[in-house]
């Protein structure tokens, strides 16, 4: 399971890239992995507010439904379009071609508040035993 | 418990499941992957966890045509037929599989999760003790499913299989292994289910993923399992099926035979039929994007008519389908619906099943 280093993490297993201001957001390997082929996936609109906790997005599989949450606070900036048409990418790059959501954020505090690449391993390996 | 295959599962890197009791592999590849194989070449599956219950003897007979709605008497030796279980209400106690293995041997193949249920009611009602016994856990039953199958088979047994009509059954060998091939299963596409002595399985299993290597066949779960037969339009027991509904509600007036004599329900499904049915399942394809899933509201004009009772995103048709139960004056064909899901409505049709037609 795949876990970069230069990302922080949920305990929704979200991923967050910050850049500036600006926040990428996608779910993590080890959820595309629990959920299975991913087969939709619904996404924000652009210029959505949103605050931290709320739900952003969904994603499914076959058989799973599976929220995506706020990660941060902000303005959703951009969504991946393409991943309307091809969800599956989610289940073979979820920390690249399947970012979901760009967010310009309103509190950059919260980003301490995210999990290290460290702490989500140790999140990820007690909810798997 | 687990089925005799389980190590094997777990070599194949199959993701296990608790379902009806049983530890059983939900997919091992992924559910598009399997489902396409079993589609467009083959799928082998262990459905070693249904139950089968034998019935021999002279009172086999008249106890099946009493417990069943098909009419038994109908099945020559070496043929098969899907029928129901009814409650004294003509509610549905299980969605079977009766074989006729000869004039006075019968094999009933019931739900996993019906098991303990039908075996108790079998045992209630046999008045004129009929020889049956439960073979469940002495029993093995693999699915090789697809249009791929018989070449798989074929080369491995030694009766002739393009002789093997639809819902008939043979004894045979593959190998040195002793099976009943039956053209029968659960998906949609041709194939075969294969019964064994449990103590045969691996042997069985290890074999047709040899052979069948050369053809695309892939080990399937019970995920793949679901997609394909909710392709079909199949009823599951527990979802379109339930001790509560009438095969009258759920389109299985097809084997529910009024004219062959008394049987368990008979009287209620008569009641029933006078005082007229007003719900009735239906198939539902999106048009709008979303997967409609088991329990979701169906809405015409913004008023709730009916539930979806199965619902998946097609792997075939890459399309929400479901299965839904409805109210009977908006069940045509063509009616324009919308299903609730999660809060939004979503455009939805009423369409014709099976959603899709299998390669032969």
């Amino acid at each position: 399971m795949q876990i970069p280093e230069d990302l922080r993490y949920t305990k929704e297993h979200e991923w967050v890239r910050v850049e500036g201001k600006i926040a990428t957001v996608g779910i993590t390997d080890y959820a595309q992995d629990q959920l299975g082929d991913v087969v939709y996936v619904e996404l924000p609109e652009e210029g959505e507010g949103m605050s931290k906790g709320d739900t952003a997005g969904v994603v499914e599989s076959v058989k799973a439904v599976s929220d995506v949450y706020a990660p941060l606070s902000g303005e959703v900036t951009e969504i991946n379009v393409a991943l309307k048409e091809s969800p599956e990418t989610i289940n073979t790059d979820c920390y690249g071609e399947a970012w979901m959501m760009k967010v310009e954020l309103s509190n950059l505090d919260e980003v301490d508040e995210l999990l290290t690449p460290t702490q989500y391993a140790a999140f990820v390996a007690e909810e798997s035993e | 418990m687990k089925t005799p295959l389980y190590h094997h599962h777990l070599q194949l890197n199959g993701r296990m499941v608790e379902f009806a009791g049983w530890e059983m592999p939900v997919q091992y590849s992924g559910v598009v992957a399997e489902h396409l194989a079993v589609r467009q070449r083959a799928g082998l599956f262990d459905v070693s966890h249904m139950g089968e219950f034998s019935f021999a003897g002279p009172q086999a007979l008249a106890l099946l045509q009493y417990l069943t709605t098909n009419d038994v008497a109908r099945l020559a030796p070496g043929q098969a037929h899907y029928s129901l279980i009814l409650n004294e209400q003509g509610g549905i106690v299980d969605d079977i599989i009766v074989y006729r293995q000869g004039p006075e041997q019968f094999l009933m193949v019931v739900n996993a999760g019906n098991l303990e249920k039908d075996w108790h009611w079998v045992l209630a009602h046999n008045t004129n003790h009929a020889d049956v016994v439960n073979r469940s856990r002495e029993t093995a039953l693999l699915a090789l499913q697809g249009p791929a199958a018989a070449a798989i088979l074929q080369p491995l047994t030694e009766i002739s299989l393009a002789d093997l009509r639809r819902f008939h059954c043979a004894e045979a060998h593959i190998g040195s292994v002793a099976v009943t091939i039956a053209r029968t299963g659960y998906t949609g596409s041709p194939g075969f289910e294969l019964f064994c002595r449990s103590a045969d399985a691996g042997t069985l299993w290890q074999t047709l993923l040899e052979v069948g290597g050369a053809h695309g066949l892939m080990p399937c779960g019970l995920a793949a399992r679901d997609t394909l037969r909710v392709e079909m339009a199949y009823p599951l027991h527990g979802h379109e099926i339930t001790d509560k509904t009438t095969p009258f509600e759920t389109r299985l007036d097809w084997v529910v035979k009024m004219e062959k004599g008394d049987f368990f329900g008979r009287e209620a499904l008569l009641k029933q039929r006078a005082a007229g049915i007003n719900r009735t399942l239906v198939g539902l394809q999106m048009v709008d994007p979303g997967i409609p899933r088991d329990g979701y509201t169906v809405l015409v004009g913004g008023k709730p008519i009916g539930f979806v009772t199965s619902g998946t995103m097609s792997p075939l048709l890459k399309k929400g389908i479901a299965l839904a139960m409805m109210g009977i004056q908006h069940s045509a064909v063509g009616t324009k619906v919308s299903v609730d899901i999660r809060g939004k409505e979503r455009q939805a049709e009423i369409v014709a099943t099976p959603f899709v037609t299998p390669a032969t």
